[in-house]
């Protein structure tokens, strides 16, 4: 009848506008990226296997240590934080949980070319080199020490990892995330001279960004952001789902709750109507 | 001096001293709605209870909101969301009403000119009407920037430099709105105390005016019939229900509504929980960045069709500059719904379906909103600003056309 | 007609008694959210190291945004069985630094080993107790617990229960 034409062009146009100002117009500011890619294809594979005796060894000779802390196995960085940030503009990361988080492809691809597999490239080159210097090898088969450094990485490594740790050991140098009562440990005035714009706050970047948009923003931040001075880290899928699951929580901690408590107030609402139905036919009948 | 009795019931010393049965009569139970209706005649209602969802949900709000640049992201995003019990819930519903209340607003504007329920004394109901779409305008602008993410310091700093483009005065105008030179803390605690006070305050006036304004000339109907209420009203007194062309506001017009606010906040529910982005914009949970602009920079959706027809003009026509244009047809564009009764030359009232040019008038206004809303959204590249200059061109030729083609259809009628 | 007009009714009334317990269930989400947050809830723990203080010493820190009085008692102080806190071997008077008359906050004189409020002339002795003026009772003492030399307020110990018995 009339009523259900007239509810129905009320739908049409609203749905209309809904479609056009939403989903259509967002996809044209926001363009379709492949998925993210974990297996870093554009990386070398590592075709050696890794002796990590011989690694433990060869990381000391490297000169590793010369920035980065390894305090699992008691060996702490030679810098403060802020003698760091000055050095180098960011505080080099400690190595302790680096063999699992990160990818073993990125971290040989890492030691070798930094600014490669970091795909930071289009800010540095060999006048202004990145702040960690490539690994020339030690006289061998530079390969087979890469692997070697690398399997030692992962022996000393522990097997699984905190949300809170992996975040602050992956993310933490130069990203500060307030409610997490997190702060970058390197020096904001050097951070962002050295980064060119302050790395912002991570907080509330679950909601502003999208878990989506995050998935392939973190595996591999030119994706999104061309040009961007944010590194590549080399997290692996299961690292990148603690982080993301981390920032859920600081940025979205009601989810849960609000997830729960939406059928029954939508629940309520459905029989509040029915009831209102009922009552409106008994009311009317008297009438038509 | 009222003649006082011994009561006889609570109900009856109420009615002694504030006369409350003949209150209930003349606002209820004989305040008499046609029966030759649709459902789209209760937007008023959910209108009312959508607006009573923003005012309780805004006072738990204000118990935590702080309105200080330093402050307020957080007092948002990390106390009332994160902390507060249920705080998460009263914004969701607060920022979900407040998209959904302007829907509901644009299909009770457009029900209004399509049943022709704006002339023939029910001008002063159109024009309060209108009124409150701009103080809600107003409301909702003054909201947006509380808090303080990106899009709010954005679409303060471009909605306040508009007034630059004023001769004369401009450029002063800019900077005593903001109370500073560039949007900072005096203009959020003004806009704080706009939103949260005076506002409001002038919407509840506005309301009662309006719902005043329909006393006399009564609701309209389907057909634009004009009832004669008082004979009508005596058929169904007299027990004559299903003959009667009219129902009492209490408890038959006020059922119907229930059933549809039923079903309106059953949707409302669902996007409060599950579906929210389009009334809190992702961008706006970036803090505030005075030095850094968004990629992307739009207002909420209830606002494109009018910041489109602001943009539509991007080139000069001869000295007269591409945003001088723009500003008037912006100005323009906000001021002519004002005058619609006046720009109508048909007196007579009829819905659209009777009135043929109107009809097609009508239709074309509506896609001509739909399509500069749309395209308001998107980026202002290549093929989409001719567009959008097309639609902004043919919005204002609508309402030049108006009183022709109205006029013509009354010429016909004859 | 009466039959039709009493089931009317009751579906009415279904209807409305329905959207009222919507209502009510609404009021209690609203109570909640005035409820103390988390933060502030969590603040509600203040750890004091006593191991410092000297003899005949009065401290004051704040707890719960209250003045806190710690007075760490000399030989010559009066003891107090029912109030005094033992920490290692010495005796501290411990008491929320509020006149209990009208909150105000008393101050310490050493001379004469009393707690004198300037608001209305109250006095205590050096363990809280009060001795002249207005105010009803002795200070109110916090609940504590005791953690090696550390007074922790906001959590209750042992020592504690046993004073609020004696009290």
């Amino acid at each position: 009848m009339r009523e259900l034409k007239v509810l129905g062009v009320v739908i049409f146009f609203t749905l209309v506008v809904y479609i056009g100002v939403e989903p259509f117009a967002h996809s044209q500011m926001h363009p379709h990226v492949a998925p993210a890619d974990f297996a870093f294809k554009d990386l070398p594979t590592q075709t050696k296997t890794g002796d990590a005796n011989k690694g433990a060894e060869s990381f000391m000779n490297a000169g590793c240590i010369g920035c980065h802390g390894l305090k699992s196995q008691g060996m702490t960085s030679p810098f403060d934080d802020a003698t760091a940030s000055a050095s180098f503009g960011v505080v080099p990361p400690d190595l302790s949980s680096s063999g699992l988080i990160y990818d073993t492809n990125f971290l040989a691809a890492l030691i070798k070319n930094p600014a490669h597999a970091l795909n930071v490239e289009h800010k540095f080159n060999e006048n202004k080199p990145h702040p960690m210097t490539q690994f020339y090898g030690l006289g061998g088969d530079i390969d087979q020490e890469v692997a070697d450094i690398v399997a030692y990485l992962k022996s000393v490594a522990p097997q699984k990892i905190e949300d809170k740790e992996l975040f602050q050991d992956a993310c933490q140098r130069c990203h500060s995330m307030k409610y997490a009562n997190i702060t970058s440990n390197s020096d904001t005035e050097a951070l962002t001279k050295y980064m060119g714009s302050t790395p912002p706050d991570l907080s509330m970047m679950i909601r502003s960004k999208g878990k989506d948009y995050l998935e392939t923003f973190i595996n591999n931040p030119q994706k999104q952001l061309k040009g961007t001075a944010m590194p590549r880290v080399g997290l692996t899928e299961q690292a990148q789902e603690q982080v993301i699951s981390y920032m859920e929580n600081t940025g979205d901690r009601k989810k849960a709750e609000r997830d729960a408590l939406g059928p029954k107030v939508i629940g309520f609402m459905i029989i509040f109507t029915i009831l209102a139905y009922l009552w409106k036919v008994k009311i009317w009948r008297e009438v038509h | 001096m009222a003649e006082i009795t011994k009561a006889n019931g609570i109900g009856d010393w109420f009615d002694q001293r504030l006369a409350t049965k003949k209150l209930a009569k003349v606002m209820m139970t004989e305040y008499w709605i046609p029966k030759d209706i649709n459902f789209l005649w209760a937007m008023g209602v959910v209108l009312v209870v959508l607006f009573k969802i923003l005012i309780i949900s805004g006072i738990f709000l204000l118990m935590y909101y702080k309105p200080d640049v330093n402050l307020a992201f957080d007092s948002v995003n990390y106390t009332i969301m994160q902390e507060v019990e249920y705080g998460w819930l009263w914004r969701h519903m607060h920022g979900v009403a407040a998209s959904l209340i302007f829907l509901v607003i644009y299909i009770h504007m457009f029900t209004g000119i399509y049943y022709g329920s704006y002339k023939k004394g029910r001008e002063m109901i159109w024009l309060t009407g209108m009124a409150l779409f701009g103080m809600f305008s107003a409301e909702a602008f003054s909201g947006y920037m509380l808090p303080w993410g990106q899009m709010s310091y954005w679409a303060a700093q471009v909605i306040t430099n508009l007034f630059g483009g004023i001769p004369v005065i401009g450029d002063a105008l800019v900077i005593w709105i903001r109370g500073d030179f560039t949007v900072a803390d005096p203009t959020l605690t003004r806009f704080f105390m706009l939103h949260v006070l005076l506002l409001p305050l002038v919407i509840i006036l506005l309301i009662a005016v309006h719902f005043y304004s329909l006393r006399i000339p009564h609701v309209n109907n389907q057909e634009g019939e004009n009832i004669d209420f008082d004979v009508e009203s005596e058929k169904y007194l007299a027990g004559n229900k299903k003959e009667s062309k009219v129902v009492p506001f209490w408890p038959v017009f006020l059922s119907k509504d229930f059933f549809v606010v039923g079903i309106a906040l059953t949707l409302f529910f669902y996007l409060t929980f599950y579906h929210f982005n389009f009334a809190m914009d992702p961008i706006n949970f970036e803090p505030a960045n005075a030095m850094k602009t968004p990629a992307h920079i739009y207002p909420e959706w209830y606002f494109l069709w009018s910041y489109e027809v602001l943009r539509g003009f991007f080139f000069p026509v001869g000295p007269i500059a591409a945003m001088d244009i723009g500003l008037a047809a912006f100005g323009f564009a906000n001021v002519i719904f004002m005058i619609f009764p006046f720009l109508d030359r048909d007196p007579i009232v009829k819905p659209a379906h009777q009135r043929p040019r109107f009809k097609i008038w009508f239709w074309i206004l509506l896609v001509d909103m739909i399509v500069l809303t749309v395209y308001g959204k998107l980026p202002p590249i290549g093929v989409n600003t001719w567009i959008g200059f097309v639609a902004a061109m043919t919005f204002i030729l609508l309402f030049v056309a108006l009183p022709f083609i109205t006029k013509k259809d009354a010429g016909g009628a004859k | 007609m009466a039959v039709k007009q009493s089931r009317r009714d009751f579906l009415g009334m279904a209807f409305g008694g329905f959207a009222a317990v919507g209502g009510a269930i609404s009021l209690v989400a609203m109570k909640q959210t005035w409820d103390p947050l988390p933060s502030v809830q969590a603040a509600g723990f203040t750890t004091v190291d006593l191991s410092n203080m000297e003899d005949g010493q009065l401290s004051t820190i704040t707890w719960r945004g209250k003045p806190i009085f710690i007075l760490k008692k000399t030989a010559d102080m009066k003891k107090n069985v029912n109030r005094d806190v033992v920490v290692g071997n010495a005796d501290y008077s411990v008491m929320i630094g509020l006149c209990t008359h009208l909150g105000c906050i008393p101050t310490w004189a050493p001379s004469t080993l009393q707690f004198k409020c300037a608001c209305h002339g109250g006095e205590f002795d050096e363990n809280g107790v009060n001795t002249f003026g207005p105010p009803p009772r002795p200070m109110d003492i916090p609940p504590f617990k005791i953690d090696g030399t550390k007074l922790v307020l906001g959590e209750t110990g042992p020592e504690y229960e046993k004073l609020v018995a004696k009290a």
